[in-house]
């Protein structure tokens, strides 16, 4: 209680309220200036929905377009630490960057390639388990039966708990001599596991807690897509003999598939940007746990690399537009937003 | 409505009981068998951070698997209120959470009516950005923006962060709003438009009062999305006066040395209320999503 005493109650209220005051002020001049040109000088039949837009449209500049056109900046300094102010600008510098990503290790020893293939191990690994996971429960849980309703939300738990919580209380658990894994490995006779120092561990231990958070995600998304097949095809299916396989392989696995493959998108997505686990995870930072999203943070806030670290960035996403692209032309993705 | 809903529902459980009714006893015992296993994984590690909050101080470690210990004490509860700086990182939480999901609802509000009803210029390159920035994860954005947040002397105050978290979350509840509003009717706003309103009053008497589930979803969505982030408040604030309560009970669960008291202490207080909070809404919550992604 000590801490929050009355004065910085009063201070955090009057930054907020001097913030909002500006914000709004901000806007209501923006308005008017827009509401001018657009509806006084260019007389538009549009003035309302674009100063409905304005507002968002600004912040959105502001905060998406610009730090984004920074960084393609930052990628051509040499900014760090020691050059914070007086970083030099140039071409070479930025090729530099690039080139050095490729050549020379990221962080300590971690070279870019192996980096990229573990991210892919790991985007792969979680998602298999996440969709399998999910889909075997949800197959259980769509069914007529006692419990159900105390099963899905205690299935959901997992989803449901703060991520920073569940992640930190994991990595207790990891613990060599307490944690409840080794604990009970140690009960049945087993030796116990060096989660923490051990790399192909940390990185499982890693795999086990993202796992563990995923599922119930999965499982709700799967579920609501089960509850929609009408129960006719499984009649028709069972007169005409099928058998539980056949039904699950050719009536419940393409009547999932809308709903199945934006799941699988974006959880291709979270995963392999996923921050919170493998860094929090890997308690000692042992390079060999990191992937792309953790390396760059690392290069970034540890080793004090601005410019090679928006450099990296720039790399991460190209990589990410390219995967969003082919899933696009794939799919034929994204024809309803223009209805 | 009730009426038709109960019918439906009916018919809803027919259905499952005439698929059940195809389950051997012994088939039906296996799943429950594979559920509540499945119940166990999932919920156990949540009461053991319970069961190590129970413990009193000086039996923190131990390899006991007892879910409720012999001697369960509330020290270290009594530890993170009132020795700790907990409720100070709650009310910072809570300050920028609270900027940030209104900030964001007010500005989605109206951009998404827009994009709802009219057929401007630039409407379908709008959306595609939106959807694109949504790609962009902010882990991609966190080097230029820290530079900049330091350039402009935002590190350490709630602005920097309320404005970064209210503006990532932008795209995101445009797309719900615009889909649920694209729902109502537009011979709501014709009928009201004949009876001498303005386009802006239809919207604030109108639609607004008619959208306020989808307001509430989004609402929901930014707070959850601010009130758990780790990332932006690690680089955006230092000292640890004005830290978030993620930030705070990463540093209780600090790299060599592990306050497990004070931490699963806390982690409980603030797990409560969001879990409770998520499962209560999570039905609205998946439908949100849903109908998001199918509306496109």
């Amino acid at each position: 209680m000590s801490s929050l005493t009355a004065r910085v109650i009063t201070g955090s209220l009057s930054q907020i309220g001097s913030m909002i005051l500006y914000i709004f002020l901000g806007i209501i001049i923006f308005e008017v200036v827009v509401y001018l040109v657009l509806g006084k000088i260019f007389k538009s039949k549009y003035t309302i929905p674009y100063m409905l837009l304005a507002p968002a449209a600004v912040g959105l500049a502001l905060l998406v377009i610009y730090p984004m056109a920074y960084e393609v900046r930052l990628a051509f300094t040499n900014m760090s630490l020691r050059y914070f102010r007086n970083y030099n600008l140039s071409l070479v510098q930025g090729l530099k960057n690039f080139t050095l990503i490729f050549t020379e290790p990221v962080l300590k020893q971690l070279k870019f390639f192996p980096l990229l293939s573990r991210t892919i191990l790991w985007t792969v690994i979680n998602l298999i388990f996440h969709v399998s996971g999910g889909l075997v429960l949800a197959i259980l849980l769509n069914r007529h039966m006692r419990g159900r309703g105390i099963y899905r939300t205690l299935l959901v738990f997992p989803w449901a708990i703060p991520q920073i919580v569940a992640v930190l209380a994991w990595r207790g658990e990891f613990h060599f001599e307490y944690g409840f894994i080794n604990v009970m490995l140690q009960r049945i006779g087993l030796q116990p596991i060096q989660w923490m120092i051990d790399p192909f561990w940390n990185f499982t231990a890693a795999c086990i807690t993202n796992i563990w958070l995923g599922i119930p995600f999965m499982m709700i998304i799967i579920l609501g897509g089960l509850q929609s097949i009408p129960a006719e095809f499984y009649d028709a299916a069972e007169i005409d003999g099928a058998s539980n396989w056949q039904q699950f392989n050719s009536i419940t696995l393409p009547m999932l598939r809308p709903i199945l493959t934006p799941a699988v998108i974006l959880g291709t997505i979270w995963t392999f940007n996923n921050f919170n686990v493998p860094y929090m995870i890997n308690r000692y930072e042992l390079e060999t746990s990191d992937i792309l999203v953790t390396a760059l943070f690392r290069a970034a806030f540890e080793y004090n690399r601005y410019g090679f670290s928006a450099a990296f960035a720039l790399v991460i996403l190209f990589i990410l537009f390219i995967f969003t692209l082919t899933y696009i032309r794939v799919t034929g993705g994204i024809k309803g937003v223009y209805e | 409505m009730s009426g038709k809903i109960k019918a439906e529902r009916r018919k809803i459980s027919y259905l499952f009981r005439r698929k059940a009714r195809g389950d051997s006893p012994f088939k039906r015992f296996l799943i429950h068998v594979a559920l509540i296993l499945a119940c166990i994984i999932a919920v156990y590690p949540v009461l053991r951070v319970v069961s190590v909050s129970l413990r009193p101080g000086d039996r923190l470690l131990s390899t006991s698997l007892a879910l409720i210990p012999d001697d369960a004490s509330m020290q270290s509860y009594y530890k993170i209120i009132f020795e700790k700086d907990f409720l100070l990182w709650l009310w910072n939480s809570l300050c920028i959470t609270m900027t940030t999901a209104f900030i964001g609802l007010i500005l989605a509000a109206t951009s998404a009516y827009a994009f709802s009803r009219w057929k401007f210029p630039g409407r379908i390159p709008g959306l595609l950005f939106l959807l694109t920035t949504q790609m962009i994860p902010a882990a991609m954005l966190i080097v230029p923006i820290y530079v900049l947040a330091v350039q402009l002397n935002l590190i350490n105050s709630y602005r920097g962060l309320a404005l970064a978290y209210s503006v990532s979350s932008i795209p995101f509840s445009i797309w719900i709003l615009k889909g649920y509003y694209d729902t109502i009717p537009r011979e709501l706003e014709e009928a009201a438009k004949i009876d001498g309103a303005s386009q802006m009053s239809t919207f604030y008497k109108i639609i607004l009062p008619l959208s306020t589930p989808a307001l509430a979803i989004v609402f929901l969505f930014n707070f959850m999305m601010a009130w758990n982030d780790w990332i932006l408040a690690r680089i955006m604030l230092q000292r640890e006066k004005i830290f978030t309560w993620p930030l705070g009970i990463w540093t209780l669960a600090g790299q060599f040395r592990v306050e497990w008291g004070t931490f699963t202490a806390a982690s409980i207080l603030v797990a409560v209320p969001v879990m409770i909070l998520f499962l209560y809404s999570s039905k609205w919550l998946i439908s949100g999503l849903t109908a998001g992604a199918v509306k496109g």
